[in-house]
């Protein structure tokens, strides 16, 4: 094993090593520490910055070392295509960007784990062994499960659930085979087939995985993903006795399991149903039944502009449908007519609005909102009934009053925002298409809304125009 | 040898979860996807891992291993900052034009 021995004697080169990544740990969790307020956000992000540049010259000057080509080699080509992941990747793709990020740590920590493995496995320990099956086979898993979502974020696989009869006890077998294997490992280091049985048992999981969650569903699964990727890490902290490892992957891991379990209290939905329940396939409930089914209230842009020049207070909620339409900036526009003109605007944002933890956040603010007017659903339910106008841009499933009010409905007991008590509501769709859950929305029939459908950026931008000329 | 070094690891684990949880809870809504951009930069601190493996010079297959490691973690740690960085600077609280 060419891992240092925690408890050698001193060596002071040993001690300089093991320092510069206590010292990087403790940075890093000082960095996450900055982002419980935006104003420190930044700072922590460059104390973390710099904890990381202190861990690798750390580790250059590590005696292991000794060939530089393949190391420049690797951080050439990791920085020409992290650059533009990085600097160029518009804000509406941050979700398809998170996924494929995740990829490439599964990636990494899978590939070290084989290494490891094959240079070492005449003479590794059980302990180490288990570390090392642990972290590839959840490396493995994360890569090819981010890669998944990857392409159904980006439309290139399907996005509604995958499924085929017994899944749920196929998944279970090779759940339990990969226990085993490792299980099996860790008493018999030296079996060196198992190990890449159990190195492809981990890619086929992944794909198994994810193969059956739905878009809606994806906060949960890019969350998981997350904590998997730095569960790997941690496991290959413990594999070669390095510290930094350990912490960062706990932190990694830690954060994105306290973000799932945000994501599913947020849909009123346990892990175990995200993960085995294939959500929006199932869903072939009577739209009558839910209690939906009456008139909708069509109305032009027009009739939307004329009813917010009425409006003192304005609340806007936004869903994945504003990413898709691409018209955070347009909503912006929109809102500064109507603060220029006296009225007061807010957002509401759901935790499961999009496709990621945040995601309409990050949008309104690249389209220049101040986040003082950016609300969270505790903050502002209350509020609707005191609202003038709601403008729903692209939302469905996160304002669907049948959470409330209808049992039988798949998304009961979910929280809603409670646009259906504002005096009125505008909802631009892009149709009556059911949201992803594949519910009827009653919220469209009540006598209160009124839907103008179309492109949300442009019925937006139609809105504005009507509103400039009269006003 | 190999026991009491796996149950320091293990201290060093509980503990770095713990606090970990302590600050992480703390992040508002607002910041998630920030934080899973920056928790996905700090996750490619695998590069101290890969970097040894792609220096230590045992073989040719090891080396390409480790060296294609470390350029899946560089572009976790540069793109992660980087984008991280994008978003914060965002993230604003602008003087409202008064009516």
């Amino acid at each position: 094993m060419n891992a240092y021995n925690l408890l050698a004697g001193i060596d002071l080169r040993q001690d300089a090593y093991l320092g510069a990544l206590l010292i990087a740990s403790l940075l890093f969790l000082l960095g996450l520490r900055g982002l419980s307020h935006s104003e420190t956000a930044r700072r922590g992000m460059k104390l973390a910055a710099a904890g990381m540049f202190i861990a690798v010259v750390g580790t250059l000057l590590d005696k292991r070392i000794v060939s530089y080509e393949w190391i420049i080699g690797g951080l050439i080509v990791g920085t020409v295509i992290g650059v533009p992941m990085g600097q160029w990747i518009p804000m509406t793709k941050m979700p398809e960007r998170i996924a494929l990020s995740h990829a490439f740590g599964g990636l990494a920590v899978a590939l070290v784990g084989v290494a490891e493995y094959t240079n070492h496995y005449m003479h590794l320990g059980h302990f180490d062994t288990g570390a090392l099956s642990l972290e590839v086979v959840l490396g493995a898993m994360t890569f090819t499960g981010s890669l998944m979502a990857f392409g159904k974020l980006m439309g290139v696989l399907p996005g509604r659930p995958q499924t085929f009869p017994g899944q749920n006890a196929v998944n279970l077998t090779f759940l339990g085979g990969a226990l085993a294997i490792l299980l099996f490992l860790t008493a018999r280091p030296e079996q060196q087939m198992f190990f890449y049985i159990l190195l492809s048992v981990g890619l086929l999981l992944g794909i198994l995985g994810v193969v059956r969650i739905g878009g809606a569903d994806m906060p949960v699964v890019i969350c998981l993903l997350n904590s998997y990727a730095g569960l790997a890490a941690a496991a290959t902290g413990f594999a070669l006795y390095n510290p930094v490892l350990i912490v960062c992957g706990a932190l990694d891991g830690g954060s994105g399991l306290i973000l799932a379990l945000i994501m599913s209290r947020a849909m009123n939905r346990s892990f175990k149903n995200v993960v085995f329940g294939a959500f929006g396939a199932r869903l072939l409930v009577d739209p009558v039944a839910t209690g939906a089914g009456g008139t909708v209230h069509e109305g032009t842009s027009e009739d939307a502009a004329e009813l917010l020049k009425l409006a003192g207070s304005v609340i806007v909620v936004p869903g994945y449908g504003m990413a898709v339409a691409q018209a955070q900036h347009a909503v912006r526009d929109l809102a500064d007519l109507l603060e220029n003109a006296g009225t007061s605007v807010r957002y509401a944002i759901h935790p499961v609005a999009g496709r990621m933890p945040g995601h309409m956040n990050v949008l309104l603010a690249e389209a220049n909102v101040s986040y003082d007017q950016l609300f969270e659903l505790e903050a502002i339910n209350d509020e609707f009934q005191r609202t003038d106008v709601s403008i729903v841009v692209g939302a469905n499933d996160v304002v669907n009053p049948a959470a409330k009010n209808t049992p039988g409905s798949p998304i009961f007991g979910m929280p809603i925002l409670n646009v259906d008590q504002s005096k009125a509501v505008i909802v631009l769709k892009r149709s009556m298409r059911p949201g992803f859950a594949g519910v009827e929305n009653e919220l469209f029939v009540q006598p209160n809304a009124m839907m103008v459908f179309g492109d949300a950026k442009k019925t937006l931008a139609e809105m504005a125009a009507a509103l400039k000329k009269e006003g | 040898m190999e026991c009491e070094n796996f149950i320091i690891l293990l201290y060093i684990f509980v503990l770095a979860i713990f606090a970990g949880y302590q600050v992480i809870s703390k992040v508002p809504q607002l910041l998630h996807t920030p934080l899973m951009a920056f928790t996905n930069a700090i996750s490619g601190i695998s590069l101290v891992a890969s970097l040894i493996i792609a220096g230590e010079g045992r073989n040719t297959i090891s080396s390409i291993l480790g060296a294609v490691a470390v350029a899946a973690a560089t572009i976790n740690v540069v793109g992660g900052f980087l984008i991280t960085d994008r978003m914060l600077r965002m993230f604003k609280k602008k003087e409202r034009a008064k009516a």
